[in-house]
């Protein structure tokens, strides 16, 4: 889709460019020209806000890196002398920990979209797998930059999490010792996980920007999954698309500033603003909300599964919850991509969702009683559905009808 | 699929984080109204300041508050007292300073408030081998955990003031003996209390090694001309205290919302202007 371009050189500066490095031929089939599928919804514009949430992270992020000291007997003050005596600080600090939440918020509804949707299907496996990817270091950066402000949950935190990785054979203790920087918890890790922190957004921003790429390619799907036929079916990105998307990070902006401005807090834990004690235990440690889906999934596995034992079990069921998406598009064999004409997945979709809701509770909950048998449930829901569900729906499925055409769907729908 | 099913994706993510409170129910807090509460709230200078007395005058013994300079006092939003007064009060103190003579000094008001104890061993030796925290961020460092579905609604209204709501109930929530709503051990014996130790119905294991640091009576309020009389009870000390440590974590608080306010208003018109556009250009497309 990259022969469609119009542009001609303005005036003798564009030539001479446009011969060299066509960059403004670039912007203009790709920013303004690029057909899109004109009946696109909102779901779509968490694409863009997911653009507008990585800037702001690595905005706020790299003024804050100018203020914070990344050792542990100052961490902790470092980080409330950002909020108490930088200007702007606290604004900036708050937009950055409010920011992480909203990122993840906006990144699972861009996730769930792409599942009820299918837009993991030929020909956009690579653009799914690349999403992957970026969810994967957008983890790794989340839980490396909850270790910095060095308070109770961030020390316990990164002490259970690097823990996992010990329950891997024959690697695991000197793996441990590597990302720890030490046998414990303490300033290499601290320093080495600021590092990576400040490195692992700029490697986002470079897959994103092959994940756009991989859109641009086959195009946009869209929500009746119907490949583009003609130039009626579609709209270029400007001034329609750009608009809307622009109109979604404003709206999205509204429920981010309700929390940077009226309550930084409620989306953390009290105990991080206790400063790190390697001998003072929290009563719960738990990992901040984004997290407890797989959470809850590593804790369900409190069993010897024949030689492997429960904690490398744990490590292998939460490592193969995130694998298992990479290989999503050849599990969902099914022609049809948009959930809406498939009668069946549209229940078992929604289903997973509940599913993955109370995983995401349970991660929470104490690990006693009823929560430890809802825990495996989930749990072993989770692979049913994209072991055994979404392989099985493709087979005995009917879909329903399929427009002709994107434009033929949106005629039928306005005279409805 | 339109803007409302968006928001209640929103809604439902942010549900979903809430979990992590939801699991931590205890002993049942009573809210208290707080003047800093909500989209307009902002402190209540007298409060603060007799907070502030009550601090100096009882719990400073103990408690530090490092991240607190003189300065503050007499910061905008906060308990509102004069440069003089900050610079007068910061003389009555000494801090450490080991360029001076002697290694202590009169402070100043850029001086951070005196630790009362020297090392963390000091303070512990001293309190039976507890440790009196530091006050600086203590008020965000506690918390009040809502049962289902309660605290879902803490995302709309902002509920931010669990700690001086803890604060307040563990202030207030002392008892002479073990009262019969103790918990019973695991095995069935009676609560029994260690030595050293009061009953606290609010704290973690009800066990604590602070003893009632409040009576009635105990600090006299200086009242202004034709003001109206502060009572001199438990309760009013273990308000005004929460509300001034509430202050120290969060200085800025007043700032902060009235700031939010103006940023919130302008994104909603912003938003409809947006809207308005969008539809606009979109006018005259089937989609």
């Amino acid at each position: 889709m990259s022969e469609h371009s119009t542009y001609t050189p303005g005036n003798g500066v564009e030539k001479w460019l446009d011969e060299r490095l066509p960059i403004i031929r670039f912007s203009k089939e790709h920013l303004m020209d690029f057909p899109t599928p004109k009946n696109l919804n909102y779901w779509w514009t968490f694409g863009a806000i997911l653009v507008m949430c990585l800037g702001i992270q690595i905005v706020t992020g790299i003024i804050l890196a100018m203020h914070y000291t990344p050792h542990v007997s100052m961490a902790f003050d470092s980080v409330e002398h950002i909020r108490r005596d930088v200007n702007g600080g606290r604004m900036i600090q708050a937009f950055h920990a409010v920011g992480a939440s909203m990122f993840f918020a906006a990144v699972y509804i861009h996730i769930f979209r792409g599942m009820y949707f299918g837009s993991y299907k030929a020909p956009r496996e690579i653009l799914w797998i690349l999403g992957v990817l970026i969810f994967v270091l957008m983890m790794a950066t989340a839980f490396m930059g909850y270790v910095l402000p060095w308070g109770q949950m961030s020390g316990w935190a990164a002490t259970v999490i690097t823990n996992i990785f010990a329950a891997i054979p024959v690697i695991g203790t000197p793996l441990l010792e590597l990302l720890r920087g030490g046998f414990s918890v303490g300033n290499p890790t601290l320093n080495r996980f600021f590092s990576l922190h400040y490195l692992l957004p700029f490697v986002i921003a470079a897959v994103v920007a092959l994940h756009i790429w991989a859109l641009h390619v086959p195009g946009n799907n869209n929500p009746t999954g119907v490949d583009v036929k003609d130039s009626r079916d579609t709209l270029p990105f400007h001034p329609y698309y750009t608009m809307k998307d622009a109109f979604g990070m404003v709206l999205f902006l509204i429920p981010f500033v309700w929390f940077a401005f009226f309550a930084p807090d409620i989306l953390g834990h009290p105990d991080n603003y206790i400063q790190f004690s390697s001998t003072v235990t929290p009563a719960h440690i738990v990992p901040e909300w984004y997290f407890l889906p797989f959470y809850a999934i590593l804790r369900a596995i409190d069993f010897n599964i024949l030689f492997i034992d429960s904690k490398l079990g744990g490590v292998i069921f939460f490592g193969g919850s995130i694998v298992i998406l990479f290989f999503l598009p050849w599990l969902d064999t099914s022609k049809v991509r948009s959930g809406n004409f498939r009668p069946m997945f549209k229940w078992f979709y929604w289903l997973f969702v509940i599913n993955f809701v109370a995983l995401t509770y349970l991660g929470a909950a104490p690990a006693e009683g009823i929560y430890v048998v809802l825990a495996k449930i989930c749990t072993a829901y989770y692979f049913i559905h994209f072991l055994i569900v979404l392989p099985l729906l493709s087979r005995i499925e009917t879909p329903r009808p399929l427009p002709t055409s994107i434009s033929e769907s949106v005629l039928s729908k306005s005279h409805a | 699929m339109n803007i409302k099913t968006i928001l209640s994706a929103l809604i439902l993510s942010f549900g979903m984080g809430a979990a992590a409170q939801a699991a931590e129910a205890g002993v049942a807090i009573e809210k208290q109204s707080w003047s800093f509460a909500g989209i307009f709230g902002t402190y209540d200078e007298n409060q603060l300041q007799r907070g502030f007395q009550v601090y100096r005058e009882v719990c400073a013994s103990c408690h530090g508050a490092r991240l607190i300079a003189f300065r503050n006092l007499a910061e905008a939003g906060g308990p509102g007292f004069s440069e003089e007064q900050v610079k007068a009060l910061a003389a009555e103190y000494e801090v450490a300073d080991p360029a001076a003579d002697g290694g202590f000094r009169t402070a100043v008001p850029a001086d951070r408030w005196p630790s009362p104890f020297a090392t963390e061993q000091d303070a512990r030796d001293a309190n039976g081998g507890a440790l009196p925290p530091d006050f600086s961020v203590l008020a965000k460092a506690r918390g009040v955990s809502d049962p289902f579905p309660f605290w879902v609604f803490n995302y709309f209204t902002g509920y931010s003031e669990g700690g001086p709501d803890y604060i307040h109930a563990l202030l207030t929530g002392y008892h002479d003996e073990v009262p019969e709503t103790a918990p019973h051990n695991s095995d069935g014996t009676p609560f029994e209390l260690a030595e050293g130790k009061y009953y606290n119905d609010y704290f973690p294991g009800h066990a604590i090694g602070m003893a009632p640091p409040l009576q009635d009576e105990l600090v006299t309020y200086t009242v202004a001309e034709g003001e109206a009389e502060v009572p001199l009870t438990v309760d009013q000390y273990a308000t005004d205290v929460a509300a001034f440590m509430m202050w120290m974590a969060e200085p800025h608080l007043a700032g902060r919302k009235q700031t939010g306010f103006v940023v919130l208003l302008f994104l909603v018109i912003f938003a409809g202007l947006m809207y308005a556009t969008k539809r606009k250009i979109w006018a005259g497309i089937e989609h």
